[in-house]
């Protein structure tokens, strides 16, 4: 494995290895030395294009917990912003001598073109494009329950996540539906028919538009961010009715399962998608969940980056 | 294919090192065994059961995984984290004895002291090892030695054990020129 680009490119083996790598080097953050010199060396770029904090930050933190050198590179401030093009980007990267480069773009499909193109010959690691998707939030979304469900096998045979909201613009809908299905959870997509996809049938899951059928059945509840900076139409009569219908407030957080995890990939709205109290309540793995991040990227920057660039012998 | 190593000779090198490690530390009450997986965390659990069969007393036995500290990552595809488990009274002050089942160029040792650093500082550090097979690359020795096998570099030294292999021995592959 050179490049992480997709969900779709890693088999079940290859994801159960990165989280298991995860769950190690997780042990490092929660150490008295939090650096590892693995990665001493390594010129790792931060290629941001939108706007980031959470992925951004734990990228660099992961990075740098494993001596790798990190260059932040955003869209404002840089040449992006005078139109230069994804290709002149890379060839300048490459000739700086980048190991690997961490692409958020708002395009779906750059991390790929970067990866097939001769521009640079570092790995790349998707961290978002446009409305298709980010693989690393899967992962740690399927971390985290792992780690709170489950505590010996190492799939997710046997649970069910509902992932509720906006899957129509939603990457990380899309790569938890196909990474939470690929280790064996069954996962049930929750939202209004106009925030869903064409070609949604064919996805490995199930589909349903009403929340409060759906919830008492879960063992985890995921609430998608209602993208308005993605909105170009109007999807839903108004932000209080989908509160209303689709919104986790105190009720429905009183109809989960005891032992429910509710989770949401931030930046939350709250009032909209999440209300407070469901945002911060016990049953919340939230702020957690950004912990997880840091691990999962560190492993998956060790699996990339640490050995020869041959075909990975671990993954 | 030589058997240098049956299981009875086995068991009792590790019955000898155990005793060497009380005799040296005066005692089993400051000192920490950590194994290096993977072979390494069986045999740091043996001697742990011998000694606190010796002492009448629980010992401390982990295990510290030293891929993350080794210096050639790049030379090789990238390879699986083992776990890392420090006993409860972790290893601040205390007197570890590192574990492993072969001494050869001593490039896994020097990366154990570095992952062992990063966790605190030991009273002291020893190193308890089954098979010494020379051809060290670094100034590093072993403290307590079950068997010491010359080979050339040429020859594999193949240790079995029960909990993995389903028997005790140790074998040299390979001739020795």
């Amino acid at each position: 494995m050179k490049h992480l680009l997709s969900i779709n490119d890693i088999s079940k083996l290859e994801a159960i290895s990165i989280l298991d790598t995860a769950q190690e080097l997780a042990r490092v953050s929660d150490g008295p030395m939090k650096k590892l010199p693995t990665l001493r060396g390594r010129t790792i770029v931060n290629l941001f294009a939108e706007d980031s904090t959470r992925t951004r930050i734990s990228f660099e933190a992961a990075a740098k917990r494993l001596s790798a050198d990190v260059i932040n590179f955003s869209a404002k401030g840089s040449s992006i912003s005078k139109g230069e093009s994804l290709k002149d980007t890379a060839q300048t990267l490459q000739a700086m001598g980048a190991d690997a480069v961490i692409i958020r773009h708002g395009a779906s499909g750059a991390a790929q073109r970067l990866a097939d193109s001769q521009w640079m010959s570092g790995s790349v690691i998707n961290a978002g494009d446009g409305t298709h998707e980010h693989p690393s939030q899967a992962l740690l979304d399927a971390f985290t329950i792992h780690k709170h469900l489950y505590k010996s096998e190492s799939d997710l045979t046997g649970l069910r996540v509902a992932i509720v909201g906006d899957v129509l613009h939603s990457r990380v809908a899309r790569s938890n539906v196909l990474l939470l299905s690929k280790l064996g959870a069954n996962v049930i997509l929750v939202a209004p028919p106009t925030l869903l996809p064409v070609g949604i049938e064919s996805w490995p899951c199930e589909i349903s538009y009403d929340l409060d059928s759906v919830i008492g059945s879960v063992d985890a509840i995921m609430m998608l961010r209602i993208q308005m900076e993605r909105m170009s139409e109007l999807f839903f009569p108004n932000a209080r009715e989908y509160s209303r219908y689709f919104g986790l407030n105190s009720d429905r957080m009183k109809a989960l399962k005891s032992d429910a995890i509710v989770m949401h990939p931030g930046p939350m709205n709250r009032g909209l998608e999440i209300t407070a109290d469901a945002a911060d309540g016990a049953r919340s793995v939230i702020v957690e969940q950004v912990a997880n991040g840091v691990s999962i990227r560190m492993a998956i920057l060790y699996l990339l980056l640490a050995g020869s660039q041959e075909i990975g012998a671990a993954l | 294919m030589s058997l240098v190593l049956p299981a009875p000779d086995l068991t009792r090198a590790l019955t000898r090192i155990s005793h060497e490690i009380l005799e040296r530390n005066a005692g089993s009450s400051n000192i920490t065994l950590l194994g290096i997986p993977t072979r390494g965390a069986h045999l740091a659990k043996r001697i742990g059961e011998i000694i606190s069969q010796i002492e009448n007393t629980a010992i401390q036995v982990g295990t510290l995984d030293i891929t993350l500290h080794r210096d050639d990552l790049r030379l090789r595809p990238p390879r699986a984290l083992m776990p890392t488990v420090i006993p409860p009274l972790g290893v601040e002050g205390r007197d570890v004895i590192l574990v492993d089942d072969v001494l050869f160029s001593g490039r896994t040792i020097r990366a154990a002291l570095d992952a062992l650093g990063e966790i605190g500082r030991p009273k002291s550090v020893q190193l308890a090892i089954l098979v010494d097979r020379g051809h060290r690359e670094l100034p590093i020795r072993a403290d307590y030695v079950g068997k010491n096998i010359p080979t050339s570099l040429e020859q594999s030294v193949l240790v079995h054990l029960t909990e993995l292999d389903g028997v005790d021995e140790v074998l040299v592959e390979g001739s020795a020129q």
